[in-house]
């Protein structure tokens, strides 16, 4: 039975992926692309890694995808923001991801319903991982908090707003030279 | 043992791999680009995690969590550029940013 359900499950990850990477509008990629992220997060549940199918969910299809949400949205504000809102409320847009979402709810409730018998692969529980995870990998954990701080800091440092003092010449070419002039007048919060 | 081979697995994994790939060189838009190699990046994790199940052990999930830990850093970090670059050029087109100073 697991290997039906990988199949399925596989499938729905691939045709998610393929739609992500051809949609025009990057929200409605973004919708395919979390529903990638949950069919691969029920891949490592049939795999047997029950943390890390918790973790992808939490982290990469919530926290991480908010942060893109976020961006987007940030991106484009206005009128135009309104009468997309509208466009999107259409079934069209809304309707793939979300049979792609049953399908893999209703494999949740095929596993849940078949309670212990369902064959997934060997279980390797959250306790197995913390052991090893703060025995012989506590430099990568010291590494990986590392990494974090540093992402922090570049992130907090790279979207603050640019300060242009008076006098300063932004040395751009073409195009962004004309933007640049728009962006240094008086008055224009940016 | 688990049904599911430890090819079929990583066969799935570096179709999703080449998917972010092709994303990633056909796709202009700097978000469009950036959620593409997100797929890279579970694709890898999807590789270890396989490989972890095949042998029982817990070191796959550990490269997972690093792997994790990699993404959202680089997501924070490729998030503050792409606002930095829509703020001084008002565009998110890859191939208008060919312009370097100096």
């Amino acid at each position: 039975m697991a290997l039906t359900l990988f199949y399925i499950t596989s499938a729905v990850a691939i045709f998610a992926t393929v739609m992500m990477i051809t949609r025009l509008n990057a929200v409605h990629g973004l919708l395919y692309l979390i529903l990638s992220l949950l069919a691969v997060g029920v891949l490592f549940f049939l795999l047997g890694a029950h943390f890390a199918a918790v973790l992808e969910v939490i982290i990469y299809a919530g926290a991480i995808m908010v942060l893109f949400v976020f961006v987007i949205m940030m991106l484009n504000q206005g009128q135009r923001t309104i009468d997309q809102e509208q466009a999107w409320l259409k079934p069209g847009t809304w309707i793939g991801p979300t049979l792609l979402a049953l399908i893999l709810f209703a494999e949740m409730l095929v596993i849940v319903m078949s309670g212990d018998r369902a064959d997934t692969g060997y279980i390797v529980n959250a306790k197995q991982v913390g052991t090893v995870l703060y025995g012989p990998y506590l430099l990568a954990v010291e590494l990986a908090s590392m990494l974090l701080l540093a992402g922090l800091v570049g992130a907090y440092h790279l979207a603050k707003p640019i300060l242009i003092p008076r006098g300063h010449k932004f040395r751009l070419s073409g195009q962004a030279a004309q933007l640049s002039f728009k962006l240094r007048k008086p008055g224009r919060n940016v | 043992m688990s049904e599911i081979s430890i090819e079929q697995g990583l066969l799935l994994s570096a179709a999703l791999f080449v998917l972010g790939l092709i994303g990633v060189l056909a796709r202009r838009n700097l978000i469009m680009i950036l959620m593409a190699m997100e797929v890279m990046f579970n694709a890898a994790g999807l590789a270890f995690i396989v490989a972890g199940s095949r042998w029982g052990q817990a070191d796959g999930q550990i490269m997972f969590l690093l792997i994790l830990t990699l993404a959202a850093a680089e997501v924070g970090v490729g998030l503050g550029l792409v606002l930095q670059i829509f703020r001084r050029f008002h565009t998110l087109d890859a191939d208008s940013l060919n312009g370097m100073r100096g």
